[in-house]
Protein backbone atom coordinates (compact mmCIF):
# COMPACT_ATOMS: atom_id res chain seq x y z
CA UNK A 1 0.00 0.00 0.00
CA UNK A 2 1.22 3.59 -1.57
CA UNK A 3 1.30 6.73 -0.37
CA UNK A 4 -2.72 8.03 -1.22
CA UNK A 5 -1.12 10.92 -2.95
CA UNK A 6 -3.13 10.54 -6.59
CA UNK A 7 -6.26 10.83 -6.89
CA UNK A 8 -9.01 10.03 -9.39
CA UNK A 9 -10.26 13.89 -10.07
CA UNK A 10 -10.66 15.77 -12.97
CA UNK A 11 -7.56 16.56 -15.03
CA UNK A 12 -5.84 13.58 -13.48
CA UNK A 13 -3.51 11.67 -16.39
CA UNK A 14 -4.48 8.01 -16.24
CA UNK A 15 -2.48 5.08 -17.90
CA UNK A 16 -4.70 2.43 -19.23
CA UNK A 17 -3.86 -0.55 -18.59
CA UNK A 18 -6.28 -3.46 -20.33
CA UNK A 19 -8.80 -3.51 -22.80
CA UNK A 20 -8.56 -1.33 -26.36
CA UNK A 21 -6.23 1.37 -26.04
CA UNK A 22 -4.30 -0.32 -23.12
CA UNK A 23 -0.65 0.89 -23.03
CA UNK A 24 -2.43 4.51 -23.84
CA UNK A 25 -2.27 7.67 -21.61
CA UNK A 26 -5.42 9.77 -20.94
CA UNK A 27 -7.00 12.92 -18.98
CA UNK A 28 -9.69 12.32 -17.08
CA UNK A 29 -12.79 14.98 -18.31
CA UNK A 30 -15.45 14.01 -15.69
CA UNK A 31 -16.32 11.71 -12.89
CA UNK A 32 -19.52 9.45 -13.82
CA UNK A 33 -20.06 7.26 -10.70
CA UNK A 34 -18.40 5.39 -7.81
CA UNK A 35 -17.07 3.00 -10.79
CA UNK A 36 -16.36 4.86 -13.89
CA UNK A 37 -15.08 8.20 -15.71
CA UNK A 38 -15.51 9.94 -18.62
CA UNK A 39 -11.41 10.17 -20.16
CA UNK A 40 -10.51 11.65 -23.27
CA UNK A 41 -6.90 11.68 -24.84
CA UNK A 42 -6.76 13.41 -28.24
CA UNK A 43 -3.30 14.09 -28.14
CA UNK A 44 -2.98 9.89 -27.23
CA UNK A 45 -4.88 8.37 -29.38
CA UNK A 46 -8.14 7.94 -26.76
CA UNK A 47 -11.43 8.61 -27.97
CA UNK A 48 -13.77 10.40 -25.55
CA UNK A 49 -15.46 7.89 -23.74
CA UNK A 50 -16.53 5.99 -20.73
CA UNK A 51 -13.81 4.05 -18.82
CA UNK A 52 -14.06 1.73 -15.76
CA UNK A 53 -12.10 2.75 -13.01
CA UNK A 54 -10.54 -0.44 -12.73
CA UNK A 55 -8.71 -0.48 -15.91
CA UNK A 56 -6.86 2.99 -15.31
CA UNK A 57 -3.46 3.38 -13.52
CA UNK A 58 -3.05 7.05 -12.25
CA UNK A 59 0.16 8.96 -13.23
CA UNK A 60 1.70 11.61 -11.01
CA UNK A 61 0.66 13.96 -13.67
CA UNK A 62 -2.80 16.12 -13.60
CA UNK A 63 -3.97 18.88 -15.63
CA UNK A 64 -5.97 21.80 -14.72
CA UNK A 65 -9.13 21.07 -16.54
CA UNK A 66 -12.92 22.12 -15.69
CA UNK A 67 -15.07 19.46 -15.51
CA UNK A 68 -16.78 17.83 -18.68
CA UNK A 69 -13.99 20.07 -20.64
CA UNK A 70 -14.83 19.22 -24.18
CA UNK A 71 -12.14 17.35 -26.64
CA UNK A 72 -10.60 20.68 -27.95
CA UNK A 73 -10.08 22.24 -24.53
CA UNK A 74 -8.16 18.80 -23.53
CA UNK A 75 -6.25 18.68 -26.55
CA UNK A 76 -5.17 22.72 -25.62
CA UNK A 77 -4.50 22.17 -21.71
CA UNK A 78 -2.41 18.81 -22.79
CA UNK A 79 -0.26 20.32 -25.46
CA UNK A 80 0.29 23.60 -22.78
CA UNK A 81 1.54 20.96 -20.10
CA UNK A 82 3.68 19.49 -22.13
CA UNK A 83 2.56 15.84 -21.08
CA UNK A 84 3.81 13.82 -24.46
CA UNK A 85 7.75 14.71 -23.29
CA UNK A 86 6.95 14.62 -19.62
CA UNK A 87 5.22 11.29 -19.95
CA UNK A 88 8.21 9.72 -22.35
CA UNK A 89 10.72 10.99 -19.63
CA UNK A 90 9.14 8.93 -16.58
CA UNK A 91 10.45 5.81 -15.93
CA UNK A 92 7.26 4.09 -16.25
CA UNK A 93 7.41 5.14 -20.06
CA UNK A 94 10.75 3.90 -20.03
CA UNK A 95 10.40 0.63 -18.54
CA UNK A 96 7.67 0.14 -21.19
CA UNK A 97 9.40 0.95 -24.27
CA UNK A 98 12.36 -1.25 -23.56
CA UNK A 99 9.72 -3.99 -22.66
CA UNK A 100 8.19 -3.23 -26.32
CA UNK A 101 11.55 -3.12 -28.04
CA UNK A 102 12.82 -6.70 -26.14
CA UNK A 103 9.30 -8.59 -27.36
CA UNK A 104 9.83 -7.13 -31.03
CA UNK A 105 13.00 -8.00 -31.18
CA UNK A 106 14.08 -10.67 -34.11
CA UNK A 107 15.88 -13.65 -34.33
CA UNK A 108 18.99 -11.34 -36.15
CA UNK A 109 18.26 -8.50 -33.24
CA UNK A 110 18.85 -11.07 -30.68
CA UNK A 111 21.85 -12.59 -31.79
CA UNK A 112 23.37 -8.83 -31.85
CA UNK A 113 22.40 -8.15 -28.45
CA UNK A 114 23.59 -11.54 -27.18
CA UNK A 115 26.89 -11.27 -29.06
CA UNK A 116 27.34 -7.04 -27.84
CA UNK A 117 26.66 -8.92 -24.19
CA UNK A 118 29.51 -11.45 -24.87
CA UNK A 119 32.00 -8.58 -26.16
CA UNK A 120 31.32 -6.41 -23.08
CA UNK A 121 31.69 -9.19 -20.47
CA UNK A 122 34.88 -10.20 -22.21
CA UNK A 123 36.55 -7.22 -21.74
CA UNK A 124 34.95 -6.81 -18.54
CA UNK A 125 36.58 -10.34 -17.66
CA UNK A 126 39.70 -9.12 -19.11
CA UNK A 127 40.09 -5.46 -17.06
CA UNK A 128 39.23 -8.25 -14.18
CA UNK A 129 41.81 -10.44 -14.49
CA UNK A 130 44.47 -7.62 -14.97
CA UNK A 131 43.38 -6.24 -11.55
CA UNK A 132 43.80 -9.61 -9.93
CA UNK A 133 47.07 -10.12 -11.42
CA UNK A 134 48.57 -6.98 -10.14
CA UNK A 135 46.80 -7.64 -6.70
CA UNK A 136 48.63 -11.28 -6.67
CA UNK A 137 51.74 -9.66 -7.36
CA UNK A 138 52.22 -7.41 -4.49
CA UNK A 139 52.22 -9.74 -1.99
CA UNK A 140 51.68 -7.29 1.21
CA UNK A 141 48.83 -4.89 0.05
CA UNK A 142 45.15 -5.69 0.78
CA UNK A 143 43.85 -8.19 -1.03
CA UNK A 144 40.42 -8.91 -2.04
CA UNK A 145 38.91 -11.51 -0.10
CA UNK A 146 35.37 -12.66 0.71
CA UNK A 147 34.40 -10.21 3.89
CA UNK A 148 34.51 -12.05 7.02
CA UNK A 149 31.50 -11.53 8.61
CA UNK A 150 33.05 -12.56 12.01
CA UNK A 151 34.82 -9.41 12.62
CA UNK A 152 36.64 -10.63 15.80
CA UNK A 153 37.90 -13.41 14.45
CA UNK A 154 40.87 -13.31 12.15
CA UNK A 155 41.40 -15.85 9.31
CA UNK A 156 44.60 -16.48 7.45
CA UNK B 1 -31.52 -34.28 -63.57
CA UNK B 2 -31.43 -32.71 -67.40
CA UNK B 3 -27.74 -32.10 -69.00
CA UNK B 4 -26.77 -28.49 -68.74
CA UNK B 5 -27.52 -26.78 -71.62
CA UNK B 6 -24.76 -25.79 -73.76
CA UNK B 7 -23.54 -23.01 -75.10
CA UNK B 8 -21.86 -24.42 -78.22
CA UNK B 9 -22.75 -27.33 -80.08
CA UNK B 10 -19.82 -29.47 -80.84
CA UNK B 11 -18.58 -29.51 -85.10
CA UNK B 12 -20.39 -25.51 -85.14
CA UNK B 13 -18.53 -23.34 -87.33
CA UNK B 14 -19.71 -20.12 -86.49
CA UNK B 15 -19.05 -17.19 -88.97
CA UNK B 16 -16.92 -14.77 -87.56
CA UNK B 17 -18.54 -11.77 -86.57
CA UNK B 18 -16.98 -7.97 -85.03
CA UNK B 19 -19.73 -7.46 -82.40
CA UNK B 20 -18.87 -8.96 -78.54
CA UNK B 21 -20.38 -12.74 -78.01
CA UNK B 22 -23.76 -12.03 -76.30
CA UNK B 23 -24.17 -15.18 -74.30
CA UNK B 24 -28.02 -16.46 -75.38
CA UNK B 25 -28.66 -18.57 -72.10
CA UNK B 26 -27.30 -17.37 -68.41
CA UNK B 27 -27.45 -19.12 -65.43
CA UNK B 28 -30.33 -18.47 -62.97
CA UNK B 29 -28.45 -19.15 -59.55
CA UNK B 30 -25.25 -19.92 -58.16
CA UNK B 31 -25.45 -23.86 -59.41
CA UNK B 32 -25.40 -23.04 -62.61
CA UNK B 33 -29.43 -23.85 -63.21
CA UNK B 34 -29.63 -22.58 -67.12
CA UNK B 35 -32.62 -20.48 -68.18
CA UNK B 36 -33.40 -21.98 -71.76
CA UNK B 37 -33.20 -25.87 -71.58
CA UNK B 38 -30.72 -27.64 -74.47
CA UNK B 39 -33.73 -27.70 -76.10
CA UNK B 40 -34.34 -24.12 -76.08
CA UNK B 41 -31.15 -23.24 -76.76
CA UNK B 42 -30.93 -25.20 -79.98
CA UNK B 43 -33.95 -23.66 -80.84
CA UNK B 44 -32.86 -20.05 -79.96
CA UNK B 45 -29.75 -20.13 -81.67
CA UNK B 46 -31.14 -21.68 -85.37
CA UNK B 47 -28.49 -24.83 -84.97
CA UNK B 48 -30.95 -26.59 -86.95
CA UNK B 49 -29.80 -24.88 -89.66
CA UNK B 50 -26.28 -25.45 -89.10
CA UNK B 51 -24.66 -27.86 -91.45
CA UNK B 52 -22.13 -30.39 -89.70
CA UNK B 53 -18.84 -30.80 -90.50
CA UNK B 54 -17.23 -34.16 -90.79
CA UNK B 55 -13.91 -34.01 -89.67
CA UNK B 56 -11.50 -36.13 -91.48
CA UNK B 57 -10.08 -39.64 -90.08
CA UNK B 58 -6.44 -38.63 -89.27
CA UNK B 59 -5.13 -42.44 -88.72
CA UNK B 60 -5.28 -44.17 -92.81
CA UNK B 61 -5.97 -47.79 -92.49
CA UNK B 62 -2.74 -49.32 -92.46
CA UNK B 63 -1.18 -47.04 -89.92
CA UNK B 64 -4.53 -48.15 -87.55
CA UNK B 65 -3.88 -51.95 -88.53
CA UNK B 66 -0.43 -51.65 -87.09
CA UNK B 67 -0.95 -50.04 -83.91
CA UNK B 68 -3.84 -52.61 -83.20
CA UNK B 69 -2.86 -54.76 -80.65
CA UNK B 70 -4.69 -57.55 -82.30
CA UNK B 71 -3.95 -59.45 -85.91
CA UNK B 72 -6.34 -60.59 -88.24
CA UNK B 73 -6.04 -63.94 -88.85
CA UNK B 74 -8.08 -66.39 -91.38
CA UNK B 75 -8.73 -70.21 -90.32
CA UNK B 76 -10.23 -72.67 -92.20
CA UNK B 77 -13.37 -74.92 -91.23
CA UNK B 78 -16.82 -73.94 -92.07
CA UNK B 79 -18.61 -73.32 -89.15
CA UNK B 80 -15.69 -71.31 -87.47
CA UNK B 81 -16.44 -68.28 -88.30
CA UNK B 82 -13.63 -67.65 -91.13
CA UNK B 83 -11.23 -65.16 -88.47
CA UNK B 84 -9.86 -64.56 -85.44
CA UNK B 85 -8.55 -61.52 -83.55
CA UNK B 86 -5.00 -62.76 -82.20
CA UNK B 87 -3.76 -60.65 -79.86
CA UNK B 88 0.07 -59.59 -79.81
CA UNK B 89 0.55 -59.07 -76.28
CA UNK B 90 -2.33 -60.31 -73.56
CA UNK B 91 -4.49 -57.86 -72.25
CA UNK B 92 -5.27 -57.82 -68.68
CA UNK B 93 -8.57 -58.00 -69.83
CA UNK B 94 -10.69 -59.48 -72.71
CA UNK B 95 -14.20 -56.93 -71.58
CA UNK B 96 -17.60 -58.33 -73.26
CA UNK B 97 -18.77 -55.37 -72.73
CA UNK B 98 -17.79 -51.66 -73.29
CA UNK B 99 -16.97 -49.99 -70.17
CA UNK B 100 -18.58 -46.67 -70.05
CA UNK B 101 -17.04 -44.04 -68.76
CA UNK B 102 -17.81 -42.20 -65.78
CA UNK B 103 -18.09 -38.01 -67.09
CA UNK B 104 -15.17 -36.78 -64.25
CA UNK B 105 -16.98 -33.03 -63.83
CA UNK B 106 -14.22 -32.26 -61.84
CA UNK B 107 -11.06 -34.68 -62.34
CA UNK B 108 -8.09 -34.72 -60.36
CA UNK B 109 -5.57 -32.94 -60.73
CA UNK B 110 -1.94 -34.12 -60.88
CA UNK B 111 0.97 -32.98 -58.77
CA UNK B 112 1.89 -30.59 -61.69
CA UNK B 113 -0.95 -29.08 -61.86
CA UNK B 114 -1.04 -28.74 -58.00
CA UNK B 115 -1.56 -24.71 -56.72
CA UNK B 116 1.93 -24.08 -55.08
CA UNK B 117 1.86 -21.72 -52.84
CA UNK B 118 4.41 -19.70 -50.76
CA UNK B 119 4.24 -18.57 -47.15
CA UNK B 120 3.59 -14.65 -47.39
CA UNK B 121 6.62 -13.89 -45.21
CA UNK B 122 9.03 -15.73 -47.28
CA UNK B 123 10.65 -14.06 -49.78
CA UNK B 124 13.93 -14.45 -51.34
CA UNK B 125 16.59 -12.95 -49.69
CA UNK B 126 15.23 -13.79 -46.54
CA UNK B 127 17.13 -15.63 -44.46
CA UNK B 128 15.52 -18.84 -42.86
CA UNK B 129 16.06 -21.53 -40.03
CA UNK B 130 15.69 -25.13 -40.79
CA UNK B 131 14.51 -27.03 -38.23
CA UNK B 132 14.58 -30.71 -39.92
CA UNK B 133 17.52 -32.59 -41.60
CA UNK B 134 20.87 -32.76 -41.35
CA UNK B 135 21.58 -28.53 -41.42
CA UNK B 136 18.68 -28.49 -38.58
CA UNK B 137 19.63 -25.51 -36.49
CA UNK B 138 21.62 -23.63 -39.29
CA UNK B 139 20.00 -20.30 -40.69
CA UNK B 140 20.51 -20.43 -44.37
CA UNK B 141 19.37 -17.94 -47.44
CA UNK B 142 16.40 -18.44 -49.15
CA UNK B 143 17.40 -18.37 -53.12
CA UNK B 144 13.66 -18.83 -54.54
CA UNK B 145 10.70 -20.97 -55.20
CA UNK B 146 10.99 -23.57 -57.39
CA UNK B 147 8.41 -25.22 -59.32
CA UNK B 148 7.63 -28.45 -57.06
CA UNK B 149 6.78 -25.71 -54.32
CA UNK B 150 10.23 -26.34 -52.28
CA UNK B 151 12.70 -23.68 -51.10
CA UNK B 152 16.06 -23.54 -52.95
CA UNK B 153 18.36 -22.25 -50.44
CA UNK B 154 21.71 -21.77 -49.53
CA UNK B 155 24.23 -21.69 -46.45
CA UNK B 156 26.27 -19.88 -48.10
CA UNK B 157 28.55 -23.37 -47.89
CA UNK B 158 31.15 -20.86 -46.72
CA UNK B 159 29.80 -19.67 -43.60
CA UNK B 160 27.91 -22.75 -42.46
CA UNK B 161 28.36 -26.01 -44.63
CA UNK B 162 24.84 -25.56 -46.03
CA UNK B 163 25.31 -26.25 -50.11
CA UNK B 164 22.74 -25.53 -52.84
CA UNK B 165 19.72 -27.26 -51.33
CA UNK B 166 15.99 -27.85 -51.90
CA UNK B 167 14.03 -27.57 -48.51
CA UNK B 168 10.27 -27.73 -47.79
CA UNK B 169 8.55 -24.47 -46.16
CA UNK B 170 6.86 -26.85 -43.72
CA UNK B 171 10.51 -27.29 -41.88
CA UNK B 172 11.44 -23.61 -41.79
CA UNK B 173 11.13 -20.69 -40.06
CA UNK B 174 11.23 -17.32 -41.88
CA UNK B 175 12.97 -14.48 -40.11
CA UNK B 176 12.38 -10.65 -40.44
CA UNK B 177 15.62 -10.40 -42.03
CA UNK B 178 16.55 -9.92 -45.54
CA UNK B 179 19.02 -9.85 -48.12
CA UNK B 180 19.46 -7.68 -50.90
CA UNK B 181 20.03 -10.51 -53.82
CA UNK B 182 18.52 -8.83 -56.88
CA UNK B 183 22.17 -8.98 -58.04
CA UNK B 184 22.22 -12.43 -57.35
CA UNK B 185 21.99 -14.46 -60.77
CA UNK B 186 21.32 -17.73 -59.83
CA UNK B 187 22.24 -20.23 -62.60
CA UNK B 188 19.25 -21.40 -65.56
CA UNK B 189 19.94 -24.69 -64.78
CA UNK B 190 18.76 -25.02 -61.28
CA UNK B 191 15.83 -26.64 -61.17
CA UNK B 192 13.91 -29.50 -59.40
CA UNK B 193 15.70 -31.66 -62.25
CA UNK B 194 19.16 -30.70 -60.93
CA UNK B 195 18.04 -31.28 -57.88
CA UNK B 196 16.19 -34.74 -58.03
CA UNK B 197 17.97 -37.57 -56.52
CA UNK B 198 19.98 -39.98 -58.90
CA UNK B 199 19.13 -43.89 -58.33
CA UNK B 200 22.21 -46.01 -59.47
CA UNK B 201 21.67 -47.41 -62.63
CA UNK B 202 23.05 -50.84 -62.08
CA UNK B 203 20.55 -52.08 -59.48
CA UNK B 204 17.41 -50.47 -61.69
CA UNK B 205 18.76 -53.15 -64.48
CA UNK B 206 19.44 -55.98 -62.16
CA UNK B 207 16.00 -55.40 -60.69
CA UNK B 208 14.43 -55.82 -64.37
CA UNK B 209 16.45 -58.67 -65.44
CA UNK B 210 16.81 -60.66 -62.17
CA UNK B 211 20.04 -62.39 -62.92
CA UNK B 212 22.63 -60.42 -61.36
CA UNK B 213 23.69 -60.75 -57.89
CA UNK B 214 21.39 -59.62 -55.44
CA UNK B 215 23.91 -58.97 -52.90
CA UNK B 216 26.66 -56.93 -55.00
CA UNK B 217 26.71 -53.12 -53.72
CA UNK B 218 26.07 -51.14 -56.67
CA UNK B 219 25.45 -47.75 -54.61
CA UNK B 220 29.03 -45.95 -55.26
CA UNK B 221 29.32 -43.66 -52.42
CA UNK B 222 27.60 -39.79 -53.09
CA UNK B 223 30.19 -37.70 -54.75
CA UNK B 224 29.97 -33.95 -55.92
CA UNK B 225 29.25 -33.67 -59.46
CA UNK B 226 31.68 -30.62 -61.29
CA UNK B 227 28.80 -28.51 -62.15
CA UNK B 228 27.50 -28.56 -58.23
CA UNK B 229 30.75 -27.17 -57.48
CA UNK B 230 30.64 -24.62 -60.33
CA UNK B 231 27.16 -23.55 -59.14
CA UNK B 232 27.63 -23.14 -55.74
CA UNK B 233 31.15 -20.99 -56.24
CA UNK B 234 28.92 -18.75 -58.39
CA UNK B 235 26.04 -18.57 -56.06
CA UNK B 236 27.73 -18.11 -53.36
CA UNK B 237 30.39 -15.52 -54.38
CA UNK B 238 27.42 -13.45 -55.67
CA UNK B 239 25.56 -14.03 -52.39
CA UNK B 240 28.84 -12.55 -50.42
CA UNK B 241 28.90 -9.71 -52.34
CA UNK B 242 25.44 -8.85 -51.31
CA UNK B 243 25.94 -9.56 -47.78
CA UNK B 244 28.90 -7.29 -47.18
CA UNK B 245 26.92 -4.57 -49.48
CA UNK B 246 24.39 -4.95 -46.84
CA UNK B 247 24.53 -2.76 -44.10
CA UNK B 248 25.24 -5.28 -41.58
CA UNK B 249 27.84 -7.32 -43.25
CA UNK B 250 30.00 -8.74 -40.55
CA UNK B 251 27.30 -9.07 -38.01
CA UNK B 252 25.13 -10.99 -40.85
CA UNK B 253 28.12 -12.99 -41.64
CA UNK B 254 28.78 -13.97 -38.08
CA UNK B 255 24.58 -14.52 -37.57
CA UNK B 256 24.45 -16.85 -40.58
CA UNK B 257 27.81 -19.38 -39.17
CA UNK B 258 25.62 -19.47 -36.03
CA UNK B 259 23.00 -22.09 -34.32
CA UNK B 260 19.94 -21.29 -33.66
CA UNK B 261 18.53 -22.87 -30.61
CA UNK B 262 15.77 -22.26 -27.74
CA UNK B 263 17.19 -20.74 -24.65
CA UNK B 264 15.50 -21.37 -21.13
CA UNK B 265 12.69 -19.11 -20.54
CA UNK B 266 12.30 -18.50 -24.47
CA UNK B 267 8.76 -19.13 -25.89
CA UNK B 268 8.48 -19.80 -29.74
CA UNK B 269 4.81 -18.91 -29.78
CA UNK B 270 5.23 -15.64 -27.90
CA UNK B 271 8.69 -14.92 -30.32
CA UNK B 272 9.18 -12.36 -33.04
CA UNK B 273 11.50 -14.02 -35.77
Amino acid sequence: MGKLDKFIEVGRVAFIANGKDSGKVCAIAEIIDQNRVLIDGPCSGVRRQVCDMKRLHLTRFCIDLPHSARTAVVRRKWTAAKLDEKWKETSWAKKLEARRLRTNMSDFDRFKLARAKQIRNSIIALAAGKIRKEAKAKPNALRFRKPNKKRHIKKE
Amino acid sequence: MAPKAQKKPQGKQMAKSSAPHKPKNSAINASRLMKYSRARIFQRKAAYKVKKVKTPAKKSAEKAAAAAAFVVKKIGGDKNGGERKVYKKTPKSLPTQVASRKVQLRPKKTFKKHVRRIRSNLAPGAVLILLAGRHKGKRVVLLKQLESGLLLVTGPRKLNGCPLRRVSQRYVIGTKTRIDISKVALPERLNDAYFRRQRSAKKSAASAGGSADIFAKSDAAYAVSAERREDQAAVDKALMGAIKASGDGPMLRSYLRSLFSIKSGQRPHAMVF
